[in-house]
């Protein structure tokens, strides 16, 4: 049955089509911006799986229009098609081919979310409070460090962010670092970033809040290490009482695992 | 005027409905009144007196208009009403406005009514892409625009993908298996009913104090608990829906093992009704999930129980878990019985048995089974345990696997066939492989945690579920419509005005939820009423399309209320199937069949010399039950 069939042409046919297609498609810089280390790690992911994707869609549209072209009934012909029930062989390629795909990016994904979210020795840490429809920050070991609407970070350097929700659950994206993470009432949640461009970046709440979700933003500032000294110092305010009960009250998304080493 | 109150009816089940919600009213200020509380509460959360009325209004409607009449009687001891089956069959068009029994009128039923409320979802989706085609607020505001989107996708979701489905299997299925109903007809008749009350509650949320529900159709806590009344009907409606489609899952359960005609095999049933096996068991295993998760969410707000309330111990995260583990299986549930309609069509209009059959009823099961085990992909940045991502990564990239071979398997079934695209239900079937494999790839996209970190809550989410659930999961009801149109209203619709539609509907499709993938990329994120300046040119792009997508709809109305009025009478068999109901005229006899067929063979033996998948009344009863055909092998 397979034999019948010009499978070279059809196979060069959709490898035509898929560098066709990933010609068009992976140069483009989807994701916007990167301005982390997790960035190109993650727009290569994308990249790879802009590939793959590319290769099923063209095998699926080469099959698809090469049977409507070649098998297409002729006005009138009322006969049936050829008897055939299916081929064992066929069937147990398209269930085994897609496994290892789908499994090769799963076990690069996991590679890049290990990689990504590996914690560094002086990773410095940042509080992140969000309310409706606000956002504020901390910046523990000084008395004086809270900032409303303003978030600054040191270029080059890792940031644990701990983030906590007075009210409802916010979620904190900042695109050019590809790094989400929703704040959510009554436990911290954190999320690992390491800044490496200089400049201006918008912070946006992802997560529906309310009527002022669209418009839930704030500003955030990357500069050198000596910039941000002189900014810290220059924070005028403490962090008001309710911010700090939700720090003491929240439990831990992820608490050191009894069997030691961290989860 | 008596007769009209003592008959079960529109009258009677008016007055249920009055009395019930003044019973219900009563009873709360009567309760608040002796307990020396406030008589009336309207915190917004609060409301007592109109929630509890509107919990007991519908089942007082119900009791009214006749769904419990046989049963109460019957449990009371009260001599039962003959059943002279006057519930059965339709004469008129009166008759689908009454409580009736027969599973084509309910099919019919539901099909319509769940059009009805696609519509009014369909027109809400044309307000808000009106009101993002430009940057800044326009036409409603941000809080408006909130309740619009929350019930363009709560309307679509519970009152038309997953119940117009159960509409058509409701026709076609027990026609399919050569039974004469359903096995519970009267509990078919009272799972119709609690839909339309579903939807209205959804729809008079608009005329709560405060608006209707905001909190999306996923209506997350602690968001929910603390939103104005409209979220009350939310979780009230969603009780209503989920009752009926657990019912009614029931229902297809009991017929599909119990009903099938002599000779009807598992291995010999059509894959739509294999399809609609597996989707009663996510129905009925799953929907308590969500019905639980609302009510706690209704008992957070009303009776002030702290389910999810993080000051009173309770557990935000939980929420998610305990919806995710519906709401991800409901993603099967409204896709699943699409796949098997799109067997049934194309395996006809190729004129070749279906491609590996067995393995097609297999990755079925295999999806059934696998779906209960992806539900936190839903929720890669919610904060939950970050070890939970990855093992919930794996499953649901695998859950491609068996997806795939459903695409792989209707390509093959093409192969060698007589392909005829005459029809537009077979124009929607091929259509609708090419988009959903588009929106199989992005899914297996977001499967990938590290790209949903970046991408989750964006609009390349709404690009996704649209491209499953428009480009999938509507796509595979048109071509269910227009395939079944002929048997269920004895009418041919027009394939001139289908293909308008089916190419504006393609087109439409494409051109709005493409664009949408790339915006959500570089940054815009999905529920917001405004937007970045940047995303400007492409938001007016995608309104356009949108636009043109709604249009094309109209085209489907006007074609389906004329064709069904003035249509050429169809055939009993137009498309020349093999399955039962094509063998029967059309519309069928009001019992279906003088004397139950009898099966003799597989339901795609297309091209098979001498083949015979059923033996109908009057055939010759002496022809012998043929070789089993051998399945999956050449």
């Amino acid at each position: 049955m397979i034999g019948r069939l010009p499978i070279a042409k059809m196979f060069a046919a959709t490898i035509a089509l898929t560098v066709a297609i990933s010609a068009v498609m992976v140069p483009i810089n989807w994701n916007g911006e990167g301005a982390s280390t997790a960035a190109p790690q993650i727009d290569d992911l994308l990249s790879v799986m802009i590939v793959l994707s590319s290769f099923v869609f063209s095998l699926v549209m080469v099959m698809l229009f090469y049977a409507l072209w070649k098998f297409k009934a002729k006005p009138g012909d009322e006969s049936d098609g050829e008897p055939i029930h299916g081929n064992t062989r066929l069937e147990v390629a398209w269930t085994v081919i897609p496994t290892i795909i789908v499994l090769f990016g799963g076990i690069y994904s996991w590679i890049v979310l290990n990689d990504i979210e590996a914690k560094a020795n002086d990773a410095m840490t940042v509080d992140v409070f969000s309310q409706q429809y606000a956002w504020s920050f901390g910046y523990p070991g000084k008395d004086l460090a809270f900032s409303e609407g303003e978030l600054h970070v040191p270029v080059d350097r890792q940031v644990q962010f701990k983030m906590h929700a007075l009210d409802v659950i916010h979620s904190f994206w900042v695109p050019e670092w590809r790094i989400k993470k929703d704040n959510v009432p009554g436990i911290t949640t954190t999320a690992t970033v390491t800044p490496n461009k200089i400049g201006t970046y918008q912070l946006i709440c992802t997560e529906l809040c309310g009527f002022g979700h669209a418009a839930m933003r704030a500003k955030v500032v990357v500069e050198s290490p000596e910039d941000f000294e002189k900014w810290v110092d220059g924070l005028k305010t403490e962090i008001p009482d309710p911010l700090l009960e939700t720090i003491k009250q929240d439990t831990e998304t992820d608490p050191v695992s009894l069997d030691a080493g961290g989860a | 005027m008596v007769a009209a109150i003592k008959q079960p009816g529109w009258i009677r089940g008016a007055l249920g409905a009055l009395a019930a919600a003044a019973f219900g009213f009563g009873l709360v200020i009567a309760l608040r009144a002796i307990s020396d509380l406030p008589i009336y509460q309207t915190e917004q959360t609060g409301y007592p007196h109109v929630v509890v009325p509107l919990i007991l209004a519908p089942l007082g409607f119900l009791a009214g208009f006749g769904c419990f009449d046989y049963w109460l009687r019957w449990a009371a001891g009260m001599p039962t009403i003959p059943d002279d089956h006057s519930q059965h069959g339709a004469t008129s068009w009166k008759d689908y406005f009454r409580f009736n029994t027969d599973h084509k009128v309910i099919g019919i039923q539901y099909v319509v009514t769940t059009f009805f409320f696609f519509f009014i979802g369909g027109l809400m989706a044309m307000l808000i892409r009106a009101e993002l085609a430009q940057p800044g607020t326009q036409i409603v505001d941000a809080a408006t625009f909130n309740s619009l989107f929350s019930t363009h996708a709560v309307l679509m979701i519970f009152v038309f993908v997953i119940p117009v489905f159960a509409g058509l299997a409701n026709y076609v299925l027990p026609l399919m298996i050569g039974a004469p109903d359903m096995a519970f007809p009267r509990l078919n008749a009272l799972s119709f009913w609690m839909l339309p009350l579903a939807g209205l509650l959804f729809i008079g949320s608009f005329l709560a104090p405060g608006g209707a529900f905001d909190a999306g159709w996923t209506g997350y806590a602690p968001l929910s608990t603390g939103a104005p009344l409209g979220q009350s009907f939310f979780n009230l409606g969603v009780q209503f829906a989920g009752a009926s489609s657990i019912a009614t899952a029931l229902n297809f359960l009991v017929t599909i093992i119990t009903m099938r005609a002599p000779g009807m095999t598992f291995w010999r049933m059509p894959l739509l009704v294999w399809a609609n096996l597996s989707t009663s068991l996510l129905v009925v295993a799953a929907t308590p999930f969500i019905a639980g998760a609302q009510f706690m969410v209704l008992f957070d707000r009303v009776l002030g129980t702290h389910f999810f309330d993080f000051a009173g111990g309770g557990d935000v995260i939980s929420y998610q878990h305990i919806f995710w583990f519906y709401s991800h299986p409901a993603v099967y549930i409204m896709m699943l019985p699409g796949f098997g309609i799109i067997s049934e069509v194309i395996s006809t209009h190729a004129r070749k048995p279906i491609f590996g059959y067995r393995l097609m009823a297999l990755a079925l099961i295999g999806i059934v089974v696998l779906s209960y085990s992806v539900w936190a992909h839903h929720m890669f940045v919610a904060g939950m345990f970050s070890w939970l991502r990855v093992p919930m990564m794996l499953t649901t990239l695998l859950i491609a696997v068996p997806t795939g071979i459903k695409i792989f398997s209707w390509l093959g079934t093409l192969y060698f066939g007589k392909i005829h695209t005459y029809s537009t239900a077979m124009l929607f079937a091929l259509a609708f492989i090419v988009t959903f494999t588009i929106g199989g790839i992005s899914g297996v996209m977001l499967g990938m945690v590290p790209i949903d970190i970046h991408v989750s809550d964006t609009y390349f989410i709404v690009a996704h579920i649209h491209f499953v659930l428009f480009g999938g999961s509507v796509f595979t009801i048109f071509a269910g419509v227009y395939h079944w149109f002929p048997k269920m209203t004895g009418r041919m619709y027009d394939e001139k005005l289908g293909r308008v539609h089916f190419w504006g509907t393609l087109v439409g499709t494409w051109g709005t939820f493409i664009p949408m993938h790339w915006i959500g990329m570089d940054g815009m994120p999905r529920r917001v009423a405004d937007y970045a300046e940047q995303f400007g040119n492409w938001n007016l792009l995608i309104s356009c399309f949108a636009f043109m997508l709604g249009a094309a709809q109209l085209v489907f109305l006007y074609n389906m209320i004329v064709s069904w009025r003035f249509g050429p009478r169809a055939e009993g068999n137009p498309w020349r199937a093999n399955s039962i109901e094509w063998q029967v005229s059309s519309p069928p006899p009001i019992f279906n069949f003088d004397e139950i067929p009898r099966v003799v063979g597989g339901p795609y033996e297309f091209g098979v010399p001498g083949a015979k998948h059923a033996i109908m009344a009057g055939e010759g009863a002496e022809v012998p039950e043929a070789e089993p055909s051998v399945v999956g092998t050449t």
